[in-house]
């Protein structure tokens, strides 16, 4: 090691590492975007601890309603579990988004990210990068779901088109709400405190929502909150398309959250971050 | 290459202001190019925070700030592709590895893959971490992250490369690897600036040297003209009996004409050489001859250079005062 040093003040071949050369032409928006998401593939793959709540969460979150609370709720755990399992892909993309903030957040402290910032790439390749990662986890979330549910007898009407089709549109909101996650973590310092956050607000909309129970089961005040919730709104998109029966309004109207989420908080988080 | 007599950096009247505290206040800097450059001061002075805004990672609230003519925040782009900055915290992913960190860092810079790949291996071999280069980050020692962290920077090699207390918390021998590595890249012609907490460094390596406190620029020059400007440095005693140090303090004060200071140590004590250069070793013979002559023993002796509180108290008239972590904010 110490040779090396010396080789570095002595010889001209070391010098010419240290030497000024042409410079290369500025990366491309997809080429920055797509080593980005490269390096988050990197560390998923190389701390598969990460995918804990991933994967945990469902299969917890599905055994436990369907075989704790299913006759109750459902009347029998078979008939339960098919009302449950879009309402378990939809509460896992939500909280893995959550993740998402905190990810970010942790990023941004630890230093790596003042280096990235004084590349001459655009801002938006940097977060539409860390995304793309996300993306990943969002699919092995929803295979983890759907994979489970169909394990313990969940036989949709919708058939592959359905389920293929309401995977992608709970990806695609969780991928518009990790824009507001991604504004949170460059407001807030602490990772910690963004998971807070996202937790604190995720948890309520889950749970005061379609996704457990039958809203009509509910005292009419509560009816009111959870059919207000957005979250029932996406699980009854979800529903209908598992279900094969082509809920166009309530899509259009989930696409259209999508569209204003997107449009409201990925501006929002790229000015947040050029400014930070 | 850009001419000498250019200038890499000219601030006029940075201001940056966090909720409670003034970072910076008002700071004028004229960097010339090709010459390495050092910000000296205690923590919290806003030499980070200077830095961060002369890298386009913060806003100044007043004032302006051009590297190589462009202005750092309207033309932030062209300031990009002239510099490469080395954070005070390792700027570096501790979840990849060695390799991966420049290979990633290549392919953001605009090489090809491949090329990422071959400069990353360059590098790793230039700066001595080829054995270590497929370890995650987070197992490196404190100075094979920071030969990494600046390997980093030199992806593309920068006109302007600001370093952020590069040497901080790294054992004598990394830091003697990281001044050699400083060297060779001033030599190639590239601007450094970096900042540091120490005078012996600012002293090796700058050419020219800002000394910050409290946000304020209250000293700039050639190393020789602020050490002059201090005086010549202090004289260290170590008495073999602690009850001489009065006595002892008496005679050193008489025969150096200074200021005499009783350190921590009960034994020890610090007296300041006022002239500088040659004359300064036969004025300290002749105060040590002082005190053998008085019968007061000394265990150790040392002829050191004004230290960093000794250039604050002679440029500021006080000790530097440790402020609130204002370089850990953003």
């Amino acid at each position: 090691m110490t040779t090396t040093l010396d080789a570095i003040a002595g010889t001209a071949a070391a010098r010419a590492i240290l030497a000024g050369r042409p410079r290369p032409a500025r990366p491309g928006t997809l080429s920055v975007a797509l080593a980005f998401g490269g390096r988050a593939l990197r560390k998923i793959r190389r701390t598969p601890v990460q995918l804990f709540d991933v994967v945990v969460h469902p299969v917890v979150f599905t055994l436990m309603f369907t075989y704790l609370f299913g006759g109750a709720i459902g009347g029998s755990t078979g008939r339960y579990l098919g009302y449950l399992v879009p309402g378990i892909l939809v509460m896992t993309l939500l909280v893995t988004t959550g993740t998402t903030g905190a990810a970010l957040s942790i990023d941004l402290a630890s230093g790596v990210f003042d280096r990235f910032r004084t590349l001459s790439i655009r801002p938006a390749a940097v977060l539409v990068g860390a995304l793309l990662g996300d993306v990943v986890r969002y699919a092995l979330a929803s295979a983890v779901v759907v994979g489970l549910g169909l394990a313990l007898g969940f036989r949709p009407h919708g058939n592959v088109p359905g389920v293929v089709a309401a995977v992608l549109l709970v990806v695609a909101f969780g991928i518009s709400l990790s824009w507001v996650w991604t504004a949170l973590a460059m407001v807030m310092r602490s990772p910690g405190a963004v998971l807070g956050v996202t937790q604190a607000v995720l948890y309520p909309l889950s749970f005061f929502s379609n996704i457990f129970v039958i809203p009509a089961t509910l005292p009419g005040w509560l009816r009111a909150v959870v059919n207000a919730n957005p979250v029932t709104h996406l699980v009854t998109a979800v529903r209908g398309l598992m279900s094969g029966t082509a809920p166009g309004g309530q899509v259009a109207w989930i696409l259209l959250a999508c569209a204003l989420l997107t449009a409201v908080f990925a501006p929002l988080s790229l000015r947040l971050f050029r400014t930070r | 290459m850009t001419r000498s007599s250019a200038l890499a950096v000219e601030a006029s009247g940075l201001v940056k202001a966090f909720a409670a505290t003034v970072a910076v206040h008002g700071i004028d800097l004229s960097v010339p190019a090709g010459s390495v450059y050092g910000f000296l001061g205690p923590n919290g002075a806003g030499k980070t925070t200077t830095i961060r805004m002369l890298a386009t990672l913060l806003r100044p609230d007043a004032g302006t700030a051009r590297v190589f003519g462009h202005d750092v925040v309207r033309d932030a782009a062209a300031v990009r592709d002239r510099i490469s900055l080395t954070g005070q915290y390792a700027s570096l992913d501790d979840g990849l590895t060695g390799r991966e960190n420049l290979a990633l860092l290549g392919r953001l810079h605009g090489h090809s893959r491949a090329g990422a790949a071959s400069r990353a291996g360059e590098l790793l071999d230039a700066f001595g971490l080829t054995d270590a280069a497929d370890r995650l980050v987070k197992t490196y020692s404190g100075g094979m992250r920071r030969r990494l962290d600046i390997a980093a920077g030199l992806i593309v090699t920068p006109d302007l490369l600001f370093l952020d207390e590069p040497t901080t918390g790294l054992d004598p021998r990394s830091r003697n690897e990281v001044w050699a590595i400083i060297r060779v890249m001033a030599a190639e012609g590239t601007t450094v600036l970096l900042t540091t907490q120490y005078l012996d460094e600012a002293d090796q390596l700058a050419d020219r040297i800002a000394v910050i406190d409290r946000g304020t620029l209250v000293a700039e020059g050639t190393s020789s003209q602020l050490k002059a400007s201090v005086g010549g440095g202090a004289l260290h005693v170590r008495l073999n009996d602690p009850h001489d140090r009065p006595a002892a303090t008496r005679v050193l004060a008489q025969a150096l004409g200074g200021a005499v200071t009783a350190d921590a140590d009960p034994a020890a004590l610090s007296a300041r050489v006022p002239a500088a250069g040659p004359a300064a070793g036969e004025t300290v013979a002749r105060a040590l001859s002082d005190l053998a002559r008085a019968q007061i023993a000394a265990t150790e002796f040392a002829l050191g250079q004004p230290s960093l509180d000794e250039v604050f108290l002679a440029l500021t008239g006080r000790p530097p005062a440790e402020r609130s972590p204002e370089e850990k904010a953003e």
